[in-house]
Formats: structure tokens, sequence, C-alpha cells
């Protein structure tokens, strides 16, 4: 078992430090000279040349990598060319309203993927069944940010039940939650279906069924927890797919999380913002994926005997 | 007929979506002749007298844009856009992915090891938001778009080429082939490969429509395809501001982006029926 958790931090920390190289490429293959963005346009050479010595942007490639991990690990993101804000600053301001939506998010897409994927595997090859999938497929399909803006123009615009975008009340966060989840909860439904299908051919189904036990019981108690596995697995993968859709939702409904940030971003060619959310982000999908496999063992403990 | 194509069409679904993949193909190719109007041109009757977009009617069939051209025409023609980027962007995700796969699988190793760290590491990234940094760098066509999107999808693909790899390397009739004396090249290119075709015969289907809808988003964030070219996404980034009053400009793209990221995916899971009987009804 601790083996099992050793490797899967290692694990972490290497692609950490992965990502940290990418992300430093990053800043210096896009547009936007830092130097320039400080000193303006009418600076004398030899103030840009004190700047970006101020900078350490003078030193070898490879002592410049190791002070910008240095400030990473010191939470140092950079400064925005923009807002002349300390990015980490920026950044922490928004993640509260991005986590929000992330756990509506979520939470919808279980409760509707868990849901639909059970009922279709319980009734499998029925029209239930067929619905679903059709269902599940069209979700995936769907671009988020067209039924974005179609619910806010049915529920908003015309029904008038939930505000035109914005942050700060439950009702604000129903329909950019409902958008990520419904359209997300269609990978759930296909995952838990497949999943459960499996499971629901195993000999112990076949036991539990003539011990007895109700049809209910079998699925949700001795099915589901087996079944579970790859949906957990699924929750980890989700949040890097959250975190792209993070990006269009949040600019479509004006929600001022760090995809919105992001997308700013964006518009302004604000690199120091664009690296630091990416980063951000990949940090996240680590941690979910971590989590997903912290988890796992202690669902299913065939896992914790294994290693 | 091979056996596979004879089983997708017979699976309903699937023809109906091949259909629509097919009739969206030729809008595409015959964007010109189809097209009842110029999709640039900017007529004078094309707007209100407010000079707000008009809404379906008789002339302009799914209504007139903010400058008032046809919406219809650059529908089609912004099919165009769509299926160049999903083919040549995902043609190039599966090229790369699967070299990379095969490379990795076929020598294990230190080789195998390095390029599968590196998949990991890409994996890590969101999607979308590497696919934004990259055309930042870049400054965006139609081409550039394809590249950044191929940047961002090798990935998967390199993944599950790499483990179908492992697995085929491993079977029987490959350690029967080594034992004849065949070499190393004559066991990748006559054994190996052929089994990895289905894969990315299946990949190059359902990635296109990963591709459509990334495409799609990366114009609706303004770093796509850029206008006056048409995109279905491009469309509706122009046109948002009036998506209160003229809800058809969002509707119509964004049905025409469903339809063929839809399409792609009911005929890739259908493929993947046909050619692998043991995954039959399973996602």
């Amino acid at each position: 078992m601790l083996r099992y958790l050793g490797a899967r931090l290692g694990q972490a920390l290497l692609i950490l430090v992965g990502i940290s190289m990418i992300t430093f490429a990053l800043i210096y293959l896009l547009p936007g000279d830092p130097v320039r963005q400080i000193a303006g346009r009418s600076a004398t050479p030899e103030t840009v040349e004190s700047i970006r010595r101020q900078l350490g942007l003078d030193l070898p490639l490879w002592q410049q990598y190791l002070r910008y991990v240095g400030g990473l690990v010191q939470g140092d993101l950079g400064r925005s060319y923009q807002q002349k804000t300390e990015v980490a600053t920026l950044i922490a301001s928004r993640l509260p309203a991005t986590l929000l939506l992330l756990a509506g998010a979520i939470t919808v897409e279980l409760l509707i993927g868990l849901s639909a994927g059970i009922l279709a595997a319980a009734r499998r090859g029925s029209a239930l069944d067929r619905a679903v999938m059709v269902a599940s497929f069209t979700a995936v399909s769907a671009p988020q940010f067209v039924v974005g803006i179609l619910l806010l123009y049915v529920f908003a615009v015309q029904l008038g039940w939930f505000p035109i975008g914005g942050y700060g009340s439950f009702a604000h966060l129903v329909l950019p939650a409902l958008t990520l989840g419904l359209l997300g909860g269609g990978w759930y439904a296909r995952v838990t279906r497949s999943s459960m299908i499996d499971v629901l051919r195993q000999d112990y189904i076949v036991t539990a069924r003539a011990k007895g036990a109700g049809r209910a019981r079998v699925l949700l108690v001795h099915a589901l927890r087996n079944a579970a596995l790859p949906v957990i697995a699924m929750i980890g993968l989700d949040i890097g797919l959250f975190m792209s859709g993070a990006v269009v939702v949040e600019s479509v409904f004006g929600w001022p999380g760090i995809g919105q940030l992001a997308w700013q971003a964006i518009q302004r060619i604000d690199t120091p913002i664009i690296v630091g959310v990416t980063l951000v982000a990949a940090v996240a999908i680590i941690l979910g994926n971590l989590l997903a496999d912290l988890v796992a063992p202690w669902v299913d403990p065939r896992i914790r005997l294994r290693r | 007929m091979p056996p596979a194509l004879r089983q997708l069409l017979r699976d309903p679904v699937a023809v109906v979506a091949g259909a629509v993949i097919l009739i969206m193909t030729g809008m595409a190719a015959a964007a010109p002749l189809l097209a009842p109007f110029d999709p640039d041109e900017q007529f004078f009757d094309g707007l209100s007298l407010e000079g707000a977009p008009l809404p379906p009617g008789p002339v302009f069939w799914l209504g007139t844009d903010l400058l008032g051209r046809d919406l219809l025409s650059r529908l089609i023609h912004g099919a165009r856009t769509s299926l160049v980027i999903g083919i040549v962007a995902n043609g190039a995700a599966v090229l790369l992915g699967s070299l990379l796969g095969v490379t990795a699988g076929f020598l294990r190793g230190a080789v195998g090891a390095v390029i599968m760290r590196f998949t990991d590491l890409m994996m890590a990234f969101p999607a979308l938001l590497l696919a934004i940094a990259l055309a930042a760098i870049f400054s965006p066509s139609l081409w550039i778009v394809a590249l950044v999107i191929a940047m961002v999808n090798w990935v998967q693909i390199a993944r599950v080429v790499y483990a179908q790899t492992i697995a085929i390397a491993e079977r029987e009739f490959i350690a029967a082939t080594r034992a004849v004396g065949a070499g190393p090249w004559r066991i990748l290119l006559q054994h190996v490969l052929p089994h990895l075709v289905p894969t990315m015969l299946v990949w190059a289907t359902l990635g296109i429509a990963t591709t459509v809808l990334l495409e799609a988003t990366l114009s609706y964030l303004g770093i796509g395809v850029r206008p006056p070219t048409p995109s279905w996404g491009n469309i509706i980034y122009e046109n948002q501001t009036y998506f209160a009053t003229a809800p058809w400009l969002v509707f119509f793209p964004g049905l025409a982006i469903l339809l063929l990221a839809l399409s792609f995916n009911l005929v890739g899971d259908a493929l993947r029926d046909a050619l692998d009987p043991t995954q039959r009804g399973r996602t």
C-alpha cells in the first residue's frame, strides 16, 4: 500500500517538473517582451539593458529556468503585463468562483450520468438503453458555448427564471453548472453503463440474486460499488475536461473564475496570465488524478492487497 | 465487400450518420454552386430598417447576420472550414500519435519510456488551454489552427496505439514469426501494423468529432479561424452580442456543429463495433 502511494506521488512530482519546463518554454515562445512591457516605448537602450539584467533575462537559459522554478515553489507566477498585479494574486482571487462551478458541474454530472448509466445497464438492449446512449452521444458532441448561449436564451432571456450571467447567488450558478454538467454527464453515463454491464456479468452478482437480494439492492449495493472504479478515474480525468470547459462557459456566462481570466488574457495577449492559468490547471489535473488513485484502494480493497 | 463494412451498413444509426457526413462533405465541396448567395456580400436589404439582422424568411432562408450577410451561404461555406480542419488536423494527429505509440510500444526500453512519460506529461495539460497558448504563439490561419489542434490531439491516440502494440507484440504468432527468423522491420510492417489499422481507423473517425468541436471552440473564443473566412465557430463569435434578439445566429451554426460531430462519433462507434466484435455494445 505504501509503495503504491509512493510510486503515485513520485510520478506526480516528475510530471510537475515536466510541466514547469513546458510552461517555461511557453513564456519564451509567447509574444510580448517583458522588458519592453515594463520599460515602455520611449526607454533608452541603457534602461532596457538594465531592466533586462534586473529581471535576470541576460543569464544562461538553465539559470533562468532554475530561477523560474524557484519562484514557482514560492508561489511566484510572475506579473500580469496589463494589470501590473501578481498573477498568483489574480488567480487566487478568481479560484473560489471556479471551484464553486466545478462542484456544481460535477454534482450535475454525477446525478445525471450515474442514474442514466445504471438504468441503461439494468435494462440493457431496451428502448431506454438506446435512448440513454443516443442522449449521451449527443451530449458529448454538443459544443458547450452553443448549449450555454441557448440555455441563457431560453431560461434567462425568454422565461426570466435565471439572471443573464454574472455571479453572486445560487440562481447564477444553475445555468453554467447545467451547461457543463449536462454535457459532461454524457461521458459519465457511458462509463457507468459499460462498467456496470461488466460487473453484472460476474458470478457474485448471480450469487447475490440467488440469495434473494432484490433488484435495487443488487444494482445499488452489490454492483455499483464494484463498478465505481472507472467512474472515480473519470472524475480525476474530468478535472482536465472541466478546465477547458470553464474557459468557454465562464466567458459565456460572465462567471468571474480563472477560465474567464484566461479568456480576457487571450484578448490582450497577456502571456503571464495565460501561462499561469495553464500551469494551475495542469496542477489541478495532476491532483485530480492523484486523488482518484488515492481513493481507489479505499473503494476497492483488491488494489490494497495487490501491491 | 469486407465483412466490417457490411456490418456497418446493417446498422441504421451508422447509415444515417454516414449519410449526414456525405451530404455535408458534398455541400462543402460544391459550396460555391450550392450557396444561394456570396457568403461575404453584405446585402442592403439584408438588415431591417433599424439595422438588425433578419430572421429566417423567404429570401434569406436562415436569416442574415449582423452585417446583413446570408447565414445559409455562410454556413455552407463554413462546412469547408470545419471539414478541412477536421480531416487535416485529425489526420496529422492520428499519424503523429500512431508513430509515437508504435515506436514506444515496439522498442520499449528507454526510448519507449521517454515517449510515454512525455505523453503522460501532455495529458496533464487541458487541451483547450494548451491550444490557446499555442494559438497565441502562432498568429492564427486555417492551417495553423489545424496544426495547433494536431499538436494537442495526438496524445490519446499515442496511448491507445502504444497499449495495442504491446498487446500484439506479446501474442504467440509474433514469437513464432521471430522464431522462424523474421527481422524486426518485417515483424513490424507485416505482422504488427496490420493489426493496428482498425484502431487507427476508429480514431481517425472519432477524432474528427473532437477536432470539429475544438476548432469551433477556438474560433468562438476568437483565436481560431479569423473572419471573414466563415467558420461555424466564428459565425457565433461575431454575432453573439445579438443572441437575445437574433437567436438563429447561434442556433443554426450550433446545430451544424452538433450534427457533424455527432455523425462522426456515431460512425466511429459503429466502426469500432464492426471491427472489434468483442467490444460490441460496451461503451
